[in-house]
Order: C-alpha cells, then structure tokens, then sequence
C-alpha cells in the first residue's frame, strides 16, 4: 500500500532525533532573529548625525574684535553661541553672589577657563525650552541680573549667565572649548 | 477559507483570544499565511517567488523610507544629496546599494513569479482575478521603477524622464499637452523631480495595498500547484505553515545569498556608469538605455521603423503598452482545459521559445539601436505578439494534451516510483 | 469575441513588424551604413590592476597618497573633485594636522563672503570644506580651457566602464593618429586643438596629455615617478574618491555573506525536518 507519510518507527535513539531536529528549527529561527536584528542596526544609526554635520562640530572663534563689555553671536551645531567680553563690573557682580543661593550653584571660575575669566562662552541656548535669550547683541534687553533674557518665558541670567530667575532649571552650557592662542578659541 | 478541511483558529494563549475575540486579525493571519490555509503538497521551487517578490517589496519600502530621510527632491541638488547618502550618512553607502540593487532583485523574482504562472496555467479559471491583479501589480512597479530611476538626477535619470514622457507626445493631437501636464514643464525639472519623488514614495503601499487584493482573490480558490489539477480532498494538501513557511523561509536564504552577494561585491553591475554624471540637459548620453528589467520593451518600442498608416513613433507606443495590456486578456486567449504545462506538449515548446524570445528581446534593447540588434528585435518582437495573439489560441484548439493524473496525491505517489497499480 | 480580435491585432503587429524588417533589410543591404572613425579605432581599455579590485581588494594608502600628490600638482590646475571633502583625505592616512595643513595651503581658496563688506571673497579651505573647483563655474571654466569643460573628477571612475583602467588608458594612450586611419577616413584628421586618444569615445580629446614626462610629480615616499607609475596612481586615488567606502563595503559583505550562508543551511535543514516523511 502506498503511503504519503512514513510514520517514524519508534525505536531506539527515536527521542534524540526527535531532540535534535526540534534544535535545527529553533537554531534557524534564531538566526533569523538575530539577523533580523541586526539589520535593525543601520537602519537606526542612519539617522545619527552624518560626517558632514560631524565635521562642523568644531569651530574656531576670533577673539580679537570684541572690546570689553561687548559680546558675539555665532553658531556652534547650528545653534547660536554667546562669546561675552566681560567688563570688571561684571565680574566683581557675578563673584560678589553666593554660589550656595544659586539654583545650579557654580562660581564664575567654574564657568570660564583658568585666567581668562573675562572670556564667557556658552550657548545661546535658554536652558527651558530651548529659545535664543536676549542680551548678546548690542542694545538688546539683558534682563535683571544684566546678563541674558529669554523672552519666550521671562527666564534671567546673571552675568556669568547663571539662571536667577524665571523657569529655566539650568545655567546656560557652557560648551567644550580651549584657547588655541590668546585670541583664537576652539569650540568643540 | 478555502477547504472545508482547513485548520481552524484555536488561540492558544489568553492574550491571543482576548484579541481575537475582540479583532481577529490573529485569525485573518492564521488562514492566509498560516496552518489554516491548505496548500497542494507538491508545489515545487517556482513557488517560492510569491512570497520572494513580497520580501523584495519589504526590503525596498524599509529602504526606501530611509534613504527619503536623506534625498532632496530639487534638481540642484538631488545629484549631490544622493552622493551625500553615498559618503558621509551613516551605513548610507548601503541602504542605497539595497535600494538600487532591491529593484533589480525585486524584478528578477517577479519575472520568475510571472513565467511561473505563464507555464502552469496560473492565469486560467479560476484564478483569472489573481492574474490580473497581479498584472496591476507588474505596471505600478514598473512606474514605481522608472520614477524611482529618475531621482538620482543623473544623466540616464535626466534623459530617461525625457525619453519615457516622450512617448506620450506620440498620442496625436493631445501628446505634446500631456508630455508638459506630466512634466510641469518643457523638459523634466523641479516640478517633475518633486511630482515623481511623491509618487515614488505613494505608489508602493499602491502595491501593497493591491498585494492584499492579490492573496485575497488567491485564497479564494486556493494555491495552483504544478499539475495544474484541483485539489481532491485533504490528502492533497498541507497547512502553509509549517511546510511552506519553512520552504519560503529557505527560498528567502538563498535569495538573500545572491542580492547581498551583488550588493556588496558588484553593485553598480546592473546599473549606468552614465547616471554617475549629474543630470545635463544640453547632452545626451552617447547610448541611452533604460535599467535592465525595461529592455524586452524598450526593444519592441525600437522595432517599429516604418510609417504604416500610423506613424512608427505611435506605433512603437502603442506595441509596447499593448505588449503588457495583451496579457490582462490572457485567461481568454488561451481555452485549453488543461492548465500545467507539463501535460500540454505543443504549448511547453512554444513556451520555452518564448522565455528564448523575450531574453533575446532584452538584449536586443540594451543594445545600441543599430544592426543587427534592430532586424532582430523586429523578429523578436513579431513572435512576441504571434505567440500571445494568434499561436496560443491556436494551440488551445488544436493540441491533444497528455493524460492527467486522478488526483494531486496520485501524482505525488507517481513521481516516488510506488503508485498503487 | 476576444480571440477574432486578438488574432487580428496580431496579424497587424507582426506584419508592421515584418515590413519594417523587410524594409530595414532592403537598406541595409543597399546602403550599408558608413563605417566611422570612433567605429573602427576605439580601444577598451588596457588591463591594469589595481589593489582595491576583487571582492576582497583593499586600497593601497601609499599609492592613494601618491595619486593624490598627481591629482594635487598636475590634475587640480583644471578638475574639481566636487564631492570630496578634505576630511575625507584622513582615509588615505594623513593626520589631522596634515588635513587641515593641506586644506589651509591649497591653491584655490573657498569661496566666502567679507565679513565687512559683503562683498563676495575667499578664505583659506578648513577640513570640513569640500575640496574647492579651479573655476568659479562653469563659464569660467570654459573660457580657460578652449570652449572644453574640464569635467569634474569625484566619480569619473564610476561614470564610465571599467573606470579605473579607463582612466589609466586615457592618460597613458595619447599617440599619433594613425597613418592607416587617415587613409581610410581622410575627414576624421585631428583638429589642431585636439588630441588624439583610441581610448577616448570619439578619438580626439580636448585635454591635451597632462602626464608627459617621467619626473614630473617627485613623489615624497621615494617611488620613481614615470608617467605609467603617475597614470597608475592617480587612477588609484580616483577609484577611491568615487568608491571611498569601498573596503568597508568588502569587509561587511564577507561578514553578511557568511552569516547567510549558515543561516540559509540551517534554514534547509529545518526545512528538510518539518518535510521529513511527508512526500511531495
């Protein structure tokens, strides 16, 4: 009699071919997974951020154009950069406050590089949600605590732009930076 | 939905029927691509190229998704933004050699998928819906292909938009506006670039979309199978899964092997060095074709040399959109009750001339429009349209098929040499 | 109703079909088409090979460098290499300092803006500029060079067959015309202002040869400058600018093809498993 299935003859070693053949389709099915998997893995990273945008990542600033008591805007990633001249008043007034009372409590020191305390760099970049606070360019309004202003939510910032006021729950960042000469600096 | 044998959904896990009660998509799933869906024993490898055409259309929407996260539709920079992909996004270099390399493999399994169904009757009754649908299927990738082409503002991208809207300025009297309504233009630009990079991204879910429709109107009668005879009862089948979804899953595997082996080690072999040159539109490439998988028509659309009645342009076009149009009237052409191939012995010949033809067709397009390529395309393209138009119909007529198996399973038994005699 | 009308469009396909061959025939025979030039001297390229060929080739960084040093002193008076930044060169195993020495001190500058004015001005290239093009555009470029637009350099490599020996044929094929083909085609003599070049599509090429001496580049790692060493290197360093991430693309497709092919074996078996006993 002819048969579409040959039935498995039960016998010995019957169960361990049965074991093993359970382990091919289980070992199949997990490459396929982890294949799957992987795949996943450009699929992602293509959305991180792409050489050429990487490679603007660093930018060098001139230093020698901005008299005392004048600040810059430019643009680090894209996003604007305050570089401030500060004047003495403004020192003397951002290290006569106590660091203690502060909401993100650092010193003037802690936000600018070892003798060059009068150089503050940071982002322009309000630390609520992201707006361009006032104060860099000339005549703009520089809030209370005469540093920066950020209009959209009434945030302050002092003069070593330390938040005083308003909503912002961090001083402003202070991006990664080094004096390549007295009047070059090198963001980033 | 087909046999009244067919698994039934049973939800093992409590999770799966408190979701089955409530949507049963777990059910929908089961029955078509599922245990609940029987399938002929026998089919045989051609069977794979469904399911395959499937995972190329995967492939190609997941990195087409993408790659449009990068591409800019502007024709001052396309060129530079496809480049861009190419060096300096992260994995870039990859996701558009899938891409690119995806359509040719996507085209590879869905002219096995096509001839499949030309040799095995696929297209008789009572599948003629799967049949035309997946002829609707065949011309929205075709459109979805050249558009795609032409992203890359590249010379053969460029002259390609040109030379394809062209053939509508063949329509007399109403040619020229709709050369310019398709374009937005005089010649292909901005407007064109921007129109066809929206489309290439709609038309593909198009396609999925009719897909559905296509495995729908298949689960209606049930999977064909290579004696072209219905199935009997439940001996003849067995549920898709785990049989076929382990047979696919292989299939896939040795797929794969052979995309990832030219994408990663030949690439640019099935594309243009000239669409490597941006996009010029005071010159034309010195031989301009388009992609591999357009040359059996673009060498019908060359054959016709001479004014007849009509001019040869018009008749070019209308030979080369009634070569495709031809075949949605297939199912009526061809009468014979028989419908695998292996048992009609004048139609397999015939058959295999025509895969001989329609190859020779192909080379005679991606050649230079010269001689002999274009005397032989002209004969080419004459048995082309013969063997659909006259010489099927014909053979359905006149020949004496071979005796057919009782059954599926007696079929099976045959072919291991122990038929109960 | 179908087939009549089937069977009558068919007829009329094939007998436009066959006219038209009839008729092509007939011209063809009475008027052979005239043999051309380009027709009957054009070469294919030479064979050369090159370290990155083959699907497990790798670039060779010293002749890279070299052919960079040939693209910078020779080919870069009148190509742009558009899509290439400087940042890219660190691939060929400059350091970041030579990077940015090299962008600083190249000839042409980058197009930029004056700060003070407005007007438009140059300033010196940065790693993350894109190598900057001898001529401001593309008038420009035809004004110096004759009316010939000097093409651009990035991909030339990928934008004809078999690039990187076509390059190489290009630049080592300029000769003579030969006596034999002006004897057979006394139209297709060289104009003045062009070269002739058999590996060039029409034969005459408006650049004329730009490697002509042995010595011409003194290459900083000691390797003897001839013009088929010259040729070969910067044919080299400009498969890599059309194909940078090209062993990168090698090394994935090793690891992938591999991982298939295990998964494809095991797919079988389990394939080969759950048919076990069940004839088909």
């Amino acid at each position: 009699m002819a048969t579409l299935e040959t039935t498995e003859t039960p016998g010995e070693g019957a169960g361990d071919g049965v074991r093993r053949r359970d382990f091919i389709n289980l070992a199949a099915v997990s490459f396929a997974g982890v294949g799957a998997a992987t795949v996943l893995l450009p699929l992602i990273n293509q959305m991180n951020p792409s050489a050429d945008v990487l490679a603007l990542a660093s930018i060098e600033v001139d230093l020698s154009a901005i008299k005392e008591g004048q600040a810059i805007k430019t643009i680090f990633r894209k996003q604007p950069l305050f570089v401030r001249h500060l004047t003495a008043a403004e020192i003397a007034a951002a290290d006569k406050v106590d660091p203690s009372s502060l909401r993100d409590p650092q010193t003037l020191e802690q936000r600018t590089v070892d003798g060059k305390k009068q150089w503050l760099i940071t982002m322009g970049v309000c630390t609520h949600l992201g707006c361009v606070p006032l104060g860099a360019g000339e005549g703009e309004i520089k809030g209370e605590f005469g540093g920066y202003f950020c209009p959209c939510h009434g945030s302050s910032y002092d003069t070593a732009a330390r938040i005083r006021k308003g909503p912002a729950p961090k001083n402003l960042e202070v991006p990664k930076y080094a004096f390549k000469s007295d009047t070059v600096v090198q963001v980033g | 939905m087909s046999f009244p044998w067919a698994n039934h959904y049973a939800p093992k896990h409590p999770l799966m029927k408190w979701i089955d009660d409530r949507l049963p998509l777990p059910r929908l799933v089961y029955n078509a691509v599922g245990a609940g869906y029987p399938v002929p024993r026998n089919l045989n490898y051609f069977w794979n190229f469904g399911v395959l055409s499937g995972a190329a259309l995967a492939i190609q929407i997941v990195t087409g998704i993408v790659l449009a996260m990068h591409y800019a539709a502007n024709g001052l920079v396309a060129f530079d933004s496809v480049e861009h992909i190419m060096r300096d996004v992260n994995s870039g270099w990859m996701l558009r050699y899938a891409h690119a390399n995806g359509a040719s493999f996507f085209f590879i399994v869905v002219y096995l998928h096509i001839f499949r169904g030309l040799f095995y009757g696929s297209y008789k009754a009572p599948r003629e819906m799967v049949w035309l649908l997946g002829l609707v299927i065949f011309l929205l990738m075709m459109a979805t292909a050249f558009m795609g082409y032409v992203l890359p503002w590249g010379q053969m991208s460029f002259w390609g938009a040109k030379v394809i809207t062209g053939l509508f300025g063949a329509i007399p009297v109403v040619g020229t506006p709709i050369q310019t309504w398709l374009l937005g233009g005089f010649a292909p630009d901005n407007a064109a670039l921007n129109r066809f990079f929206s489309l290439h991204y709609l038309l593909p879910f198009v396609i999925a979309g009719v897909i559905i429709l296509h495995i729908w109107a298949l689960h209606i009668p049930g999977s064909s199978n290579p004696t072209g005879i219905d199935v009997k009862g439940p001996q003849d089948t067995v549920p898709f899964h785990p049989y076929y979804t382990a047979k696919d899953g292989f299939g896939l595997g040795v797929f794969l092997i052979l995309y990832c082996a030219v994408l990663f080690f030949a690439p640019n072999a099935m594309g243009h060095p000239d669409n490597y040159i941006a996009a010029n539109p005071l010159s034309t490439p010195a031989h301009i074709v388009p992609e591999w998988y357009f040359w059996p028509f673009y060498a019908i659309l060359r054959a016709f040399t001479v004014d007849f009645i009509l001019p040869a342009k018009l008749w070019g076009v209308i030979a080369m959109f009634g070569s495709i149009i031809l075949l949605f009237f297939l199912p009526w052409l061809d009468k014979s009750p028989v419908r695998s191939g292996n048992y009609r012995p004048a139609f397999k010949k015939f058959f295999w001339l025509l895969v001989i033809d329609v190859l020779i067709l192909g080379y005679c397009g991606g050649s230079p429009a010269e001689e002999p390529y274009v005397m032989i395309s002209q004969l080419a393209a004459a048995y082309y349209f013969a063997h659909f138009l006259i010489i099927l119909p014909i053979v359905s007529r006149m020949e004496r098929p071979l005796p057919l198996p009782n059954s599926i399973t007696e079929a099976v038994l045959e072919k291991h040499g122990n038929a109960a005699a | 109703m179908v087939r009549p009308i089937a069977f009558l469009a068919g007829l009329g396909f094939v007998f436009v079909l066959l006219f038209s061959l009839v008729t092509g025939a007939v011209a063809y025979i009475s008027e052979p088409p005239a043999k051309t030039a380009e027709h009957e001297f054009h070469l294919h390229p030479k064979e050369v090979s090159f370290a990155s060929d083959g699907p497990l080739g790798k670039f060779d960084r010293q002749q890279l460098q070299r052919g960079f040093q040939v693209y910078k002193e020779v080919c870069s008076a009148c190509h742009s290499l558009h899509q290439v930044a400087f940042r890219d060169l660190k691939d060929l195993g400059f350091t970041d300092a030579e990077v940015k020495a090299i962008a600083k001190n190249w000839a042409t500058e980058v197009p930029s803006i004056n700060p003070e004015t407005g007007e438009p001005a140059t300033r010196k290239g940065t790693p993350a500029d894109k190598i900057p093009a001898p001529y401001a555009n593309e008038v420009a470029a035809r004004a110096a060079n004759n009316n010939a637009l000097p093409p651009d350099l990035s991909l030339m490599a990928k934008a004809r067959h078999d690039g990187g020996a076509y390059i190489y044929s290009l630049l080592t094929g300029y000769q003579d015309q030969p006596a034999e083909l002006l004897k057979h085609f006394p139209d297709a003599k060289t104009p003045a202002s062009l070269h002739y070049n058999p590996y060039f599509a029409n034969l005459n090429l408006a650049m004329p040869p730009p490697l002509a001496a042995d010595g011409q580049v003194t290459y900083a790692d000691g390797t003897k400058s001839t013009v088929d060493q010259m040729a070969k290197d910067v044919s080299a360093f400009l498969i890599w600018t059309a194909e940078p991430k090209l062993e990168k693309r090698h090394a994935t497709g090793i690891a992938v093809l591999g991982f298939l092919l295990i998964a494809t074996i095991l797919a079988y078996l389990s394939y080969r498993n759950i048919w076990a006993g069940i004839k088909h």
